[in-house]
């Protein structure tokens, strides 16, 4: 199948007073559509490097990634979801929501934006909090409020930089099956930066870890289980055991 | 719904307490000295105030005074916040541009507005244009650090949102870096709204006008009319605490979200 999504190489080097902090060296990978993948490695390997070249916050050095942003008006390659909600404080919920489609490089008629915003507002439970403001979610709220956001301009592909770190348990478990549901309804493509083995054991189809910086894939770990798995499973704790390993380096 | 909380209304309480207090103080030391020239009796400040339209030692009333005060206050005020805005919005997005003009703003931010009369007269003239040019010098500088403030701190994060939707420059503008810095903005028209209010009074204070709270305040001085000079100041707090009051009530309505995203 023709990957959604296929990063080729990509170089990048920091700078820090004037001395050169490479932090990803060659990174190369695909994405096949509807698959979850999740990126792993030890901190300061590039990860989250990788998904802001990806999304076009930041520049590689070389290398490629296609397909190739269209900055001209064309439909958005991927959409973020960061760790922070970054919700506008001044906007309700649903013109958060929305914000993506009222810029000119989408330029969607009113009515389609409607249907789009009660769909995603369903879709995360929302609904009843289309005209609250951000202070007034509570952070798992806020954080489906950045989701459905994302969501909206129909990406190809979703990014996700560690989104559900700064949530208790309960409500990241909520949150990670919101996530399954989302793909199968909407047939939508994740990546997905993560800290935590048993969230990326849960949540992908394949899991990708990079070494110490500078950055390069070290290993992918694919996870076969079927959906919905079960942490407790003997299967699914060999697999986090295999990631953990892998992320820290030993055999 | 309850419009004011018992809190509010028990902190009003005791701000109040205090306003009587000191008002008996008064009183009782212009009993005591009874001298009008030194500490004019309450009852002749008050009875100036019950008569706002009636004209004042032959002038203009109080009401005439203090809407030619406000006019000149609104004036200014808007004169300095069409070019402060604007110019802040320019400095706090571009460190190229601050860099050029922000010596010269830290020189003359705290220069006293009063302290440029002698070159408003020599520019303008004696009369309103003065005046204005002292009001509008005044109230610049708040609103024009305030803004580039308010700029500066909109969260990269907020910004990161626009340009991964692909926002041009002046959508990212006008969607994130306008109202992410509007809080601030409105601070700044606060703070500079009092400075202009107290630059009025001082300006009119000066030879060539003829009506204004100021005007009065130094008329009625060299008339030795002291209890219009308490009537005056007493209008003066007024108006600054309703205006401080209005800005309040629209930093509550409009920026309730501001730092609890």
């Amino acid at each position: 199948m023709e990957p959604v999504l296929s990063v080729c190489e990509i170089e990048k080097t920091f700078f820090d007073a004037d001395a050169a902090c490479p932090a990803l060296r060659g990174v190369s990978f695909a994405i096949a559509p509807r698959e979850i993948v999740c990126l792993m490695g030890p901190s300061g390997c590039g990860k989250s490097t990788i998904l802001r070249i990806i999304a076009g916050l930041e520049e590689s050095d070389s290398g490629s990634i296609r397909p190739a942003a269209d900055n001209n008006g064309g439909t958005a390659r991927t959409a973020m979801v960061f760790q922070d909600p970054a919700l506008f404080p001044w906007l309700s919920v649903y013109d958060n929501i929305v914000y993506g489609l009222r810029l000119a490089a989408q330029r969607v008629p009113e009515e389609e934006v409607k249907r789009r915003a009660a769909a995603l507002l369903a879709l995360t439970h929302l609904g009843d909090f289309s005209r609250s403001l951000p202070h007034q979610l509570s952070g798992g709220m806020k954080q489906r409020a950045a989701v459905a956001r994302a969501l909206v301009v129909e990406p190809p592909v979703i990014l996700m930089d560690e989104p559900f770190s700064a949530l208790d348990p309960f409500t990241r478990r909520e949150l990670e099956d919101e996530i399954l549901r989302i793909r199968t309804k909407l047939e939508t493509t994740f990546l997905i930066v993560t800290h935590n083995p048993e969230e990326a054991v849960y949540l992908a189809d394949r899991i990708i870890v990079l070494s110490p910086r500078p950055g390069k894939v070290a290993a992918q770990i694919p996870v076969s289980l079927p959906f919905p798995r079960d942490p407790a499973d003997p299967a699914f704790l060999s697999i986090r055991e295999k990631v953990t390993r892998a992320v820290l380096g030993v055999e | 719904m309850v419009l004011i909380s018992r809190s509010a209304l028990r902190d009003c309480g005791k701000g109040l307490l205090i306003i009587v207090v000191l008002l008996a103080v008064w009183e009782a030391a212009a009993l005591a000295i009874q001298n009008n020239y030194i500490l004019p009796q309450l009852g002749d400040i008050l009875s100036v105030l019950f008569q706002p339209a009636a004209p004042v030692l032959g002038g203009p009333s109080m009401i005439e005074n203090a809407t030619v005060s406000l006019r000149e206050v609104l004036a200014g005020f808007g004169c300095a916040a069409l070019l402060a805005i604007p110019l802040g919005l320019i400095i706090g997005s571009s460190g190229e541009v601050q860099s050029y003009l922000n010596p010269a703003i830290q020189v003359l931010r705290p220069v006293p507005p009063i302290a440029w009369m002698p070159f408003a007269i020599a520019w303008f003239g004696i009369g309103i244009n003065s005046i204005l040019f002292i009001i509008a010098m005044g109230a610049f500088f708040p609103i024009l650090i305030n803004t580039v403030d308010g700029v500066q701190g909109v969260r990269t994060r907020w910004i990161e949102v626009a340009d991964m939707f692909h926002a041009t420059t002046f959508e990212r503008f006008r969607t994130v870096i306008l109202p992410g810095a509007l809080p601030m903005i409105w601070t700044g028209l606060r703070v500079s709204f009092g400075v202009a209010w107290m630059c009025v009074v001082a300006a009119e204070m000066l030879p060539g006008t003829t009506a204004g709270l100021g005007f009065l305040i130094m008329y009625a001085y060299n008339l030795g009319q002291l209890q219009v000079i308490g009537a005056g100041m007493i209008v003066i707090g007024l108006i600054g605490l309703l205006a401080d009051t209005i800005f309040r009530a629209g930093q509550r309505r409009f920026f309730s979200w501001q730092g609890r995203d």
